[in-house]
């Protein structure tokens, strides 16, 4: 097996803040890893590195066998992400942000309407598809956002949270069609979650991150017998302490938050 | 070229599918034109200059289109605050050719809008002096909302969030507006405002319509085309550039 993500001594700093401090980690081809931490730990810091939406400090990235600082376009043409905060068009239909992702991705038209249609029923929007996405709920957006992220086929997908905010029934429909892909097409699935039983269910390997450095790493089993938990929510809270974690607001929030008080509790 | 055409499509659905956006932002070129062109016509034409009314539209017109423009180039900032912006950097796409389908399809819009006014203030009773030379306005028109597209791309790259964006109506486009000559002749102006007037882009985008559209002309056409064409090169290069340096 060779990793299809491998990261040395990566560093971010924002000014005198080191958000990720010194990490190395790899992924193996095919594996489906979850990357856990409290809030404000560096996950989304280390994706957008990953994802070429960061340029690290210091340190190496090596993504499909490309390096993101210096070949973004490789990198890019080889993931699929969902973000974690939503990423669509509002003003475009469902339909509409698929096709956009389809040419963005250079997926020839005739695929591309054949994919579309399999994806969207698969996520149940087909129906939909031709309603303007802010018409959508929150869960809809999502469902909607993994579909898209999996249009191209990438060799890698990137779950930023995915399962915020959706229901058992929709979380296990999604899991259970990313395992079968990973499992037919070798898609590398990486996430991140709350969720500590989603972790321990779907993951093969997990990593902890705490205040920008890896604590912990192994499969869910490595990691309750290494701290001598029953569960992976016990090992979880054991490595990285009880407190609970403030994270500063992003102008993004800022704005959300005004938007919301100006249309009166309507997003 | 698909993503080119696909990004200046977003561009053109948004803006038809807002039509409160479209009939808002008739509003301010429309009580201009009519306040002023009616109000200050009598005046206008003591002083010997004509009929203000024909002197006005190219002017608002120039108005709707700078407004606009800068509007849409500025739109980047709510993709970022609404994520996306996300998909579009980390698609396997150049940033240039990003930039170049929304600059394009910002410049469309800002030009229809133009035309929207335009075609208003015929209804008004402006007529051109030569119908022959509409399309060539239409060219000058495109030019103009091009350039200051390009200037709202490069000013959304470098700003975080909206709170920025009252400044740049109060500090850049409502200056470059009124010291564009778009509601005053640039002849025998007291030396600082005829400076300003000389550096601000819009004044020889005016002009041309006005050179165009009702036959006279303070910089002449050449050189309006000149500056405007050299502004607008200069402008879609330093906003590529800032556009290809957004990190989120």
């Amino acid at each position: 097996m060779e990793p299809i993500i491998e990261v040395k001594h990566l560093v971010k700093r924002f000014g005198d803040f080191s958000a990720v401090r010194d990490i190395s980690f790899a992924v193996e081809k095919g594996e489906i890893f979850a990357f856990l931490g409290p809030n404000g730990a560096g996950k989304s810091t280390t994706i957008k590195m990953l994802t070429t939406l960061l340029r690290p400090t210091s340190g190496t990235i090596t993504l499909a066998g490309h390096d993101p600082a210096r070949d973004p376009e490789e990198v890019r043409r080889s993931f699929g992400i969902v973000f974690q905060d939503p990423s669509l068009d509002d003003e475009l239909t469902a339909r509409e942000n698929m096709d956009f992702h389809g040419v963005l991705y250079g997926v020839p038209a005739k695929l591309r309407r054949t994919r579309i249609e399999e994806l969207m029923k698969f996520v149940e929007l087909w129906d939909r598809r031709d309603s303007l996405v802010k018409e959508f709920s929150g869960g809809m957006k999502r469902r909607l956002e993994i579909a898209r992220g999996l249009l191209h086929h990438p060799k890698v997908i990137f779950l930023d949270e995915p399962t915020l905010g959706l229901d058992p029934q929709t979380r296990n429909h999604m899991w259970s069609y990313l395992q079968e892909l990973n499992k037919k097409e070798g898609i590398t699935v990486f996430f991140t979650t709350h969720y500590m039983e989603e972790a321990a269910r779907i993951a093969q390997k997990i990593a902890i991150i705490d205040h920008g450095t890896i604590i912990a790493s192994g499969s869910a089993a490595d990691l309750t017998a290494q701290t001598g938990t029953a569960s992976l929510e016990d090992a979880f809270l054991k490595l990285t302490g009880s407190a609970i974690r403030e994270e500063e607001s992003s102008a993004t929030d800022r704005l959300r938050e005004h938007l919301r008080v100006r249309n009166g509790g309507r997003r | 070229m698909h993503t080119i055409y696909i990004m200046w499509l977003r561009e053109l659905k948004r803006y038809f599918r807002s039509k409160s956006r479209i009939i808002g932002s008739l509003g301010q070129p429309l009580l201009f034109m009519l306040a002023l062109g009616y109000g200050l016509g009598s005046v206008f034409r003591a002083a010997g200059d004509g009929s203000y009314f024909q002197f006005l539209v190219p002017g608002i017109v120039g108005m709707s289109i700078i407004f606009t423009a800068i509007f849409s180039g500025i739109q980047i900032i709510w993709d970022r605050q609404f994520g996306f912006l996300k998909e579009t950097l980390v698609a396997p796409v150049s940033r240039l050719t990003i930039m170049t389908g929304r600059t394009l399809g910002g410049a469309t819009v800002a030009s229809i809008q133009g035309i929207i006014v335009l075609a208003i203030s015929m209804a008004f009773g402006f007529r051109p002096t030569d119908w022959w030379l509409a399309p060539l306005a239409l060219v000058f028109m495109l030019l103009v909302a091009l350039l200051f597209t390009a200037l709202g791309t490069g000013i959304a790259s470098v700003l975080e969030d909206m709170q920025g964006f009252q400044l740049i109506m109060n500090f850049l486009v409502m200056p470059l507006f009124f010291l564009s000559g778009a509601l005053f002749p640039l002849s025998g102006l007291p030396p600082i405002l005829a400076g300003l007037t000389l550096i601000d882009p819009l004044s020889y985008g005016i002009d041309s319509f006005r050179a165009i559209l009702v036959g006279s002309s303070h910089f002449g056409l050449g050189v309006d085309f000149l500056v405007l064409a050299l502004v607008t090169s200069a402008f879609l290069a330093i906003g590529s550039y800032l556009f290809s340096k957004i990190q989120i």
